[in-house]
C-alpha cells in the first residue's frame, strides 16, 4: 500500500494533532463552554423549574412549585449536592445559600404538604418572590448571565439586561486598563529594546555574542527571582530609595513608592518581555546589510533620511513580530502583577485567576477568558488585515 | 521436591512483601495545614507525640485555605490529604458540598478530670464535619519604637490617622476589614453582623475605610505585616495574633498588639472524604483534640485552646513567659471582641468580593 506524500505528512503530523488537541483544543473548547452552560440547578431541581414555567414571576408561586421543591431539596441533601446548588443561587442573590442549606437540613426531619407553607416556615426566604427568581434565572443550561457579568451587566428577572449597580462595577474598566498598560508595555519595550538590537545586529561578532548573551541570561532565569529581583530594588526601603537618599536627591521621609503599585507592574513587566521584542528584532536586523546605510550615505542621505527611508522599512517585520508578542504575552500576564502590582496594578487575569483558585466561579472565569481570547484574536486579525501577517518575520 | 519448596519460599516472600506494602499505604497519614510557626508549633506539641505512640507517620502539607484542591481530590477520587486543619466557613461550605467526612465528638476523649469531650468543648461554631481546636485572632498591632507619643488603645484608634498619623496595614479582601470599620464607627461588637445584614450598614463600613484608604498598604499572606511593622513601612497594621506574638517573642520586635475590637475565628480538625486512610485519620484527630495536645499547642504559639481542660492547663511558653495573657480566648483579651459569623460570610463573601474590588479600584 502506498501513500500519497500528503497523506504521509499527515501521518507524520498526527502525534502533533493529537497533543494539540488533548491538551490546547479540548481544554479550550470546554472552557468555552462553561462560559455559557451551566446545568447545575436544571440538573438538581428539574421538577422544580418545570413546574416554575407556570409561574408569572409576581407573588409566590403554586403549591406544585413548593413540593417540588422540597422534594428535590431533600434529594439534594441525600446526594450531597445542596451545597453547589445553595453556592450556585447565592452568587444570583446574596444570602440564599443559608436559606437553602439550612432549609436541606430541616426538611431531613420535618416538614409536611402543604408545602406552600411549611417552607416558609423553616425559612422566611421561600415566602420571597426573590429566591423564586433566582431559581428561574439559573434554571436555564444555556445562560448569557457570565457574559453579561464579566461586562458589568446582569440577568435580571423578566430577562431584562440591566447594569450592575455602579459599587460592583469592576471588569470593563479592568479589561481597559488591560489593554492600555499592555500597549505601554509594547511600546516600553520597543523604544528600549531597538536600539539594542540595532547596537547587537551591528557589533563586531565577538561583542554581540556577548552582548546576546546578556540578552538571554534574564531568560534561563526564573520568572519569581527576577519578578522579587525587583521588589528588592524599588521598594521603600530598597536599593534605588537608598541610592537617591544617599545621593540627597531625596530626603528620608521623602522615598518613593516604586512597587506595589502601577510603576511595579510596568518596570518588572517591560523588564521581563524585553527579551521577546529583543529577539526577533535582532534577527531581522542582522539580514539587513551595513552597506546599504553607507550606499545611502555616499549618495547624499543624512543618516536620520537614510535611517527612515532605507534601514526602518527593512526592520519593519521585526518590529510586527516583537510588538505582537509583547502585547500578546502582556495581556494575558499574571504572576508579575500579582507579586508587584499591589492595588492599582492589578489586571484582568489577576480576577480570571481569583475566580479560578479562590472563589471557584469557573462560569465567570471562563466568560472573561473568552472575552480576552476573542479580543487577541481580533487584534491578531486586525493586524492581518493592515500589516500583514506575511510581513511578520521572527529570523531574516 | 526442590522446586516445590522454592515456590512455597518465593510464595511466602511474595505474601510478606504484598503484607509489608499494605502496612505501608497505612503507617502514614497527611495532614494539611497553615504553615509557618504554626505548623512547627503543631508538630512539637503532638506530630512527633502521635508518631511515637502509634507508629503513624504524618506527612505535612501547607496550604492557604479555600476548597480547590479537596474538591479536586474528591471529585477525581485520588484523596491524598487526609486530615485539613480549617477554618470554620471553609469546613461548613465543604461539609454541605460533601467534601468531608461527618465528625463524632462521641469518639473524643474526655477531659482528664472525666469530662465527656461533647462538653468540654466550649459551645457554639459547630460545624457538622468539623471538630474544633483552636481559637485565632484577628488584631491590630503597632511598632512600639516607631510610633512616639501616645499609644493607640482602641480599634477607633486605628482609623484615627489625625492622632496616629501614618500608613497602616491592611488584609487584601472584605473579611476583617468591614469588621473593624464598624468597631471603630461605634457599632457594638454582637451587633455587627446585624448592621452588616443591611445595605445601609455595608456603606457605612466602606465609608469608614475610605478614611484609610490613601494611608493603606494592602497585604495578602500572614507573614507580611510583622515584616511591614519592623520595617517601619507601616505605623500600624492588622495581623494574625499568633505571627505578632511570634515576632515579639522569637525575633524580639518591640511589636504591641491592641486587644480592642478583636476578630475571634475558630478552626477546625476535618477528615477529607473517602480517604483510605479514614481509621488512621480519626485516630489522629482524636489524638490532635485531646486535652494534652491542645495545651501543649501554647508552649509554643499563642493560639488558645477551644478545650476548657486544655485552656486551664495552658501555662509557660518555650521563651518561659506566662502565655496566658497572650491567648486570644483569655477573659481580659476579649472584652471587647467580634466573633467571626461564619454563616454570614458563607452568604456574602462573592457579594462582598465584589464590591471590595470594585472600591479598591475607585
Amino acid at each position: 500500500m502506498t501513500l500519497s506524500p500528503r497523506a504521509r505528512a499527515l501521518l507524520l503530523a498526527l502525534p502533533l494533532i493529537a497533543f494539540t488537541s488533548v491538551t490546547f483544543i479540548a481544554p479550550l473548547g470546554s472552557m468555552l463552554l462553561r462560559s455559557v452552560y451551566d446545568p447545575l440547578v436544571a440538573n438538581i431541581l428539574p421538577d422544580t423549574v418545570a413546574a416554575l414555567k407556570e409561574w408569572d414571576g409576581e407573588g409566590l408561586p403554586a403549591e406544585a412549585a413548593y413540593a417540588a421543591a422540597a422534594r428535590e431539596l431533600k434529594q439534594a441533601r441525600k446526594e450531597k449536592t445542596l451545597g453547589r446548588l445553595a453556592t450556585r443561587l447565592n452568587r444570583q442573590s446574596p444570602g440564599l445559600r443559608s436559606a437553602i442549606t439550612r432549609t436541606g437540613r430541616k426538611l431531613q426531619r420535618e416538614g409536611a404538604p402543604p408545602y406552600s407553607e411549611s417552607l416558609p416556615a423553616m425559612h422566611p426566604a421561600w415566602g420571597q418572590p426573590d429566591l423564586w427568581r433566582a431559581i428561574v434565572l439559573t434554571g436555564s443550561e444555556v445562560t448569557p448571565g457570565y457574559y453579561l457579568n464579566a461586562v458589568d451587566l446582569q440577568l435580571a428577572p423578566g430577562g431584562k439586561i440591566v447594569p450592575q449597580p455602579e459599587e460592583r462595577r469592576i471588569y470593563r474598566a479592568l479589561f481597559v486598563k488591560t489593554i492600555w498598560v499592555s500597549l505601554a508595555i509594547t511600546l516600553l519595550c520597543l523604544s528600549i529594546g531597538y536600539p539594542v538590537a540595532w547596537f547587537i545586529a551591528h557589533a563586531p561578532p565577538r561583542q554581540a555574542k556577548v552582548l546576546l548573551v546578556l540578552v538571554l541570561l534574564p531568560f534561563w532565569t526564573s520568572l519569581l527571582v527576577r519578578t522579587t529581583s525587583w521588589i528588592v530594588l524599588l521598594q521603600q526601603q530598597g536599593v534605588v530609595n537608598d541610592l537617591l537618599v544617599w545621593m540627597g536627591a531625596l530626603a528620608d521621609d521623602q522615598r518613593l513608592t516604586m512597587i506595589h503599585n502601577m510603576t511595579g507592574t510596568l518596570v518588572a513587566m517591560t523588564h521581563v518581555l524585553l527579551p521577546f521584542m529583543i529577539l526577533p528584532l535582532f534577527s531581522v536586523m542582522s539580514g539587513i546589510p551595513s552597506v546599504q546605510m553607507q550606499a545611502a550615505a555616499s549618495l547624499g542621505a543624512r543618516w536620520p533620511r537614510a535611517f527612515w527611508q532605507v534601514y526602518l522599512p527593512q526592520s519593519l517585520p521585526g518590529v510586527g513580530a516583537g510588538c505582537l508578542l509583547v502585547f500578546i504575552l502582556a495581556i494575558g500576564y499574571y504572576i508579575t502583577p500579582a507579586l508587584v502590582g499591589g492595588q492599582s496594578g492589578q489586571l484582568i487575569s489577576n480576577f480570571i485567576a481569583y475566580h479560578m483558585q479562590t472563589s471557584l466561579n469557573w462560569n465567570l472565569a471562563a466568560a472573561l477568558g473568552s472575552i480576552l481570547f476573542i479580543a487577541v484574536t481580533l487584534l491578531f486579525l486586525l493586524y492581518d488585515r493592515v500589516l500583514g501577517l506575511d510581513r511578520v518575520r521572527l529570523g531574516a | 521436591m526442590r522446586v516445590r519448596r522454592h515456590c512455597a519460599v518465593a510464595g511466602t516472600a511474595l505474601l510478606l512483601q504484598a503484607l509489608a506494602l499494605g502496612a505501608q499505604e497505612h503507617d502514614y497519614i497527611t495532614v494539611t495545614s497553615w504553615g509557618g510557626s504554626y505548623n512547627r508549633a503543631c508538630v512539637k506539641a503532638y506530630h512527633e507525640r502521635f508518631t511515637q505512640e502509634t507508629g503513624i507517620r504524618i506527612k505535612l502539607e501547607e496550604y492557604n485555605g479555600g476548597l480547590a484542591q479537596i474538591r479536586a481530590q474528591v471529585e477525581t477520587g485520588h484523596v491524598n490529604w487526609d486530615v485539613v486543619d480549617m477554618d470554620t466557613r471553609d469546613a461548613m461550605l465543604a461539609c454541605d458540598e460533601g467534601l468531608l467526612e461527618e465528625a463524632d465528638y462521641e469518639s473524643l476523649p474526655p477531659a482528664p478530670d472525666g469530662t465527656p469531650a461533647s462538653s468540654d468543648f466550649v459551645a457554639g461554631y459547630d460545624v457538622d464535619c468539623g471538630v474544633k481546636s483552636l481559637f485565632f485572632s484577628m488584631i491590630y498591632a503597632y511598632n512600639e519604637e516607631k510610633l512616639t507619643g501616645t499609644k493607640p488603645t482602641t480599634m477607633a484608634d486605628f482609623f484615627d490617622i489625625e492622632t496616629f498619623p501614618g500608613r497602616r496595614g491592611l488584609r487584601r479582601g472584605p473579611n476583617v476589614n468591614l469588621e473593624f470599620a464598624l468597631v471603630a464607627d461605634g457599632v457594638p461588637v454582637d451587633q455587627i453582623y446585624e448592621v452588616l445584614s443591611t445595605p445601609a450598614g455595608v456603606d457605612r463600613a466602606f465609608r469608614k475605610l475610605d478614611l484609610l484608604k490613601p494611608q493603606a498598604v494592602w497585604w495578602e499572606t500572614g507573614a507580611q505585616p510583622p515584616q511591614m511593622l519592623a520595617d517601619g513601612e507601616v505605623v500600624m497594621s492588622m495581623a494574625a495574633n499568633g505571627r505578632i506574638f511570634t515576632a515579639q517573642t522569637l525575633d524580639k520586635q518591640p511589636l504591641v498588639i491592641v486587644w480592642d475590637g478583636q476578630l475571634l475565628m475558630p478552626g477546625h480538625f476535618a477528615i477529607v472524604a473517602g480517604t483510605p486512610r479514614l481509621e488512621a485519620a480519626r485516630r489522629f484527630i482524636a489524638f490532635a483534640s485531646s486535652t494534652q495536645s491542645l495545651a501543649n499547642i501554647t508552649k509554643y504559639i499563642a493560639y488558645g485552646p477551644m478545650r476548657r481542660s486544655a485552656m486551664a492547663l495552658a501555662d509557660k511558653h518555650e521563651t518561659g513567659i506566662d502565655i496566658k495573657p497572650h491567648l486570644p480566648n483569655w477573659p481580659a483579651n476579649t472584652a471587647n471582641a467580634v466573633i467571626e459569623d461564619v454563616e454570614w460570610w458563607a452568604d456574602n463573601q462573592d457579594d462582598m468580593n465584589e464590591r471590595f474590588a470594585a472600591w479598591l479600584l475607585r
